[in-house]
């Protein structure tokens, strides 16, 4: 077990290696020269050194990479040039927002994909089957950016029922003290912040959400099809007891496992979608950050979003591992 | 249910066109997917108005049912007077071209690898492997970004970005198929009879994995949709005097409370798009699946 971990630590180690250099290649062959872009029309070739030196542009590239891998490492992702701020302390404000948006939707997720699969179990080889297969089959095909500008549409224009952007609403006039709203307003109780954030975050939410609940229904309710044919099931209904015990007590309890490990991983793909869905509600998370970091050739801050993000795919990716394996006995000696 | 009957009907004469009337995901999304090539192909033909052309005294026109409406411009026109309909028929060219080039660049890339690391286990395996992990720790849609930015905008560059970010898609599932393909007892044979390992998996491998792929290749085309209206949106896409659906969504956006319709209309283009290749991808993999035709 502790083998087993340790050898998944060591290749998360590889694999954030290998997400490093991509990044490292990817910027570096950018055309589009950062340093000139900072300068003004008066600078001497002088300052241009001056300033290449201290991004450590200059040098070899791969002693610029030995360079920058190293200043990653003791968490030093230089300055922001266009917010000319400490990328790490920029990351710091608005990761906590992007987390914040990302863990409500895959609650949303997990509730709604969890009550289609037992809808659709309930009402099987009947009307509610085909419902619930129906609506999975059409959330399933639609992407984050779509429902995201359909919701736009729908709750922000013809029946305006939620604020179309941004975290909180500024005349509200919150205080905040810690970066995660949601989570500070529920904490300390304030009722006009939660309602206002929760507001907030009703589209960008459901944008992120619809699709992984349709991925989670689909894949629950198969698990939850083959559970109905086993012999307990069998048992509890010689028992007596209702369908819907029968499902949520006896069939959901043994199907529902695979159903987390799979939405475990596809959370890497909720937590990549925050990016463009950031942009369309103007939230103030990490992904709208990184999109004006590209448009502003903002290269520290590029790199330290893009490694912040694959950071946690890869940390996602082994706590799902390592949970599965520590709750399935026959692969915990593997 | 099995019927043990039905066989003694003989065989249906077009097999193939009985099961796609069978399948009304098939026809419903491959027959929307063929009107969408045709309004492509025929555009200029087909559009009522020249996309660029402006008319300030006729801007933000609504459609054809609400008040107001221009019969000349059926689904009204845009802040700066152009047709949203033009522009709507003119976008299909841009979002067919990338979904088709940009799908099947991403589609042979992936299931190459998927090929030979299925096939060839060790290192060959553990390289790609390796590589569709490195791959899947970025979030697509900011690496798409990322790559236009640098490679500057335009129908190639998008294209180019797409397969890079999306080839792991099909490495991943070829790899699985071609996997269990290679235990088959035809490959076993094809072995013993000293077929050379290149010609087991292109000749005899790759047939069978086919099915799959082709699937995966429609639903790969509707994600190149919706990817470059993302990549049009953030306004990376493609020069603006191209009309795109992406673009007209981005502008539309800015002025949805005057003229909801300017960012409806290429909205459900997108909608109609990526669904109908979904229903083509998931209805081929019910038709050409033997499995799941029984």
């Amino acid at each position: 077990m502790i083998a087993g971990a340790a050898h998944r630590a060591a290749m998360m180690a590889v694999t954030l290696f290998g997400v490093a250099l991509v990044v490292f290649v990817l910027l570096r062959v950018a055309p589009g020269d950062p340093i000139a872009m900072m300068i003004g029309p008066g600078a001497s070739p002088a300052d241009i050194v001056a300033l290449r030196a201290h991004y450590g542009l200059d040098g070899s590239l791969p002693m610029q990479f030995a360079v920058w891998l190293g200043a990653m490492l003791h968490g030093d992702f230089g300055t922001s040039i266009s917010l000319r701020r400490d990328v790490v302390a920029l990351i710091g404000e608005r990761l906590p927002a992007t987390l914040e948006l990302a863990f409500c939707a895959l609650g949303v997720a997990l509730v709604l994909g969890i009550a289609l699969a037992v809808i659709g179990t309930l009402g099987k080889r009947r009307a509610g089957e085909a419902v619930v297969d129906g609506a999975t089959g059409l959330l399933l095909a639609i992407p984050d950016f779509v429902w995201a500008l359909l919701l736009v549409l729908l709750f922000g224009v013809a029946v305006p029922l939620f604020p179309m952007s941004g975290r909180v609403d500024p005349s509200l006039g919150a205080q905040f003290h810690t970066p995660f709203y949601l989570l500070e307003a529920l904490v300390t109780g304030q009722g006009a912040a939660v309602r206002d954030a929760a507001a907030h975050l009703v589209m960008p939410v459901l944008a992120l959400a619809l699709p992984l609940a349709a991925i989670i229904a689909r894949v629950l309710k198969g698990a939850l099809d083959e559970a109905m044919v086993q012999d307990y099931v069998l048992l509890a209904r010689v028992k007596g007891f209702s369908e819907l015990r029968i499902v949520t007590r006896e069939a959901l309890r043994n199907a529902i496992g695979p159903t987390l490990a799979l939405t475990g991983v596809q959370f890497t793909f909720l937590l990549g979608g925050t990016v463009i869905v950031e942009r369309i509600f103007s939230f103030p998370g990490l992904g709208n950050m990184a999109i004006e970091g590209v448009i502003n050739r903002d290269l520290p801050l590029i790199q330290g979003i893009v490694l912040t993000f694959g950071f946690l795919f890869i940390l996602t990716n082994l706590v799902v591992d390592l949970t599965v394996v520590g709750l399935n006995p026959k692969l915990r000696h593997g | 249910m099995p019927k043990p009957f039905s066989r003694t009907r003989g065989r249906p004469r077009f097999p193939a066109l009985i099961r796609l009337l069978q399948n009304p995901k098939l026809g419903l999304g491959g027959g929307f997917v063929l009107l969408l090539v045709i309004i492509a192909v025929f555009a200029p033909a087909i559009a009522p108005h020249d996309p660029l052309e402006q008319d300030l005294m006729a801007s933000a026109l609504p459609p054809f049912w609400l008040a107001g409406a221009d019969p000349a411009h059926l689904l009204g026109t845009d802040d700066l007077g152009r047709d949203v309909l033009s522009r709507l028929i003119f976008g299909s060219r841009v979002a067919l071209t990338v979904a088709v080039v940009a799908g099947v660049a991403a589609g042979t890339v992936g299931s190459l690898l998927g090929l030979l690391a299925g096939y060839f286990d060790g290192w060959t395996d553990i390289a790609v492997s390796r590589l569709i992990e490195i791959w899947m720790a970025f979030p697509a849609v900011l690496l798409s970004i990322l790559i236009v930015a640098i490679l500057g905008s335009g129908v190639g560059t998008v294209i180019v970005a797409i397969a890079i970010i999306d080839w792991t898609r099909f490495a991943r599932v070829i790899r699985a198929d071609t996997m269990a393909n290679a235990q088959a007892d035809y490959v076993v044979a094809a072995r013993t009879l000293g077929f050379g390992r290149w010609t087991i998996l292109f000749r005899e491998i790759l047939p069978n994995v086919m099915p799959g792929l082709i699937a995966l290749l429609a639903m790969e085309m509707g994600i190149a949709v919706v990817i470059e209206a993302i990549l049009s949106f953030v306004g990376l896409s493609v020069s603006s005097d191209t009309p795109t659906w992406g673009s007209m969504i981005a502008s539309g956006r800015q002025i949805i409370y005057q003229a909801w319709w300017v960012f409806a209309a290429p909205l459900a283009a997108v909608f109609a798009t990526v669904l109908a290749f979904n229903q083509l991808g998931d209805g081929l993999r019910r038709a050409l699946d033997p499995v799941m035709r029984r």
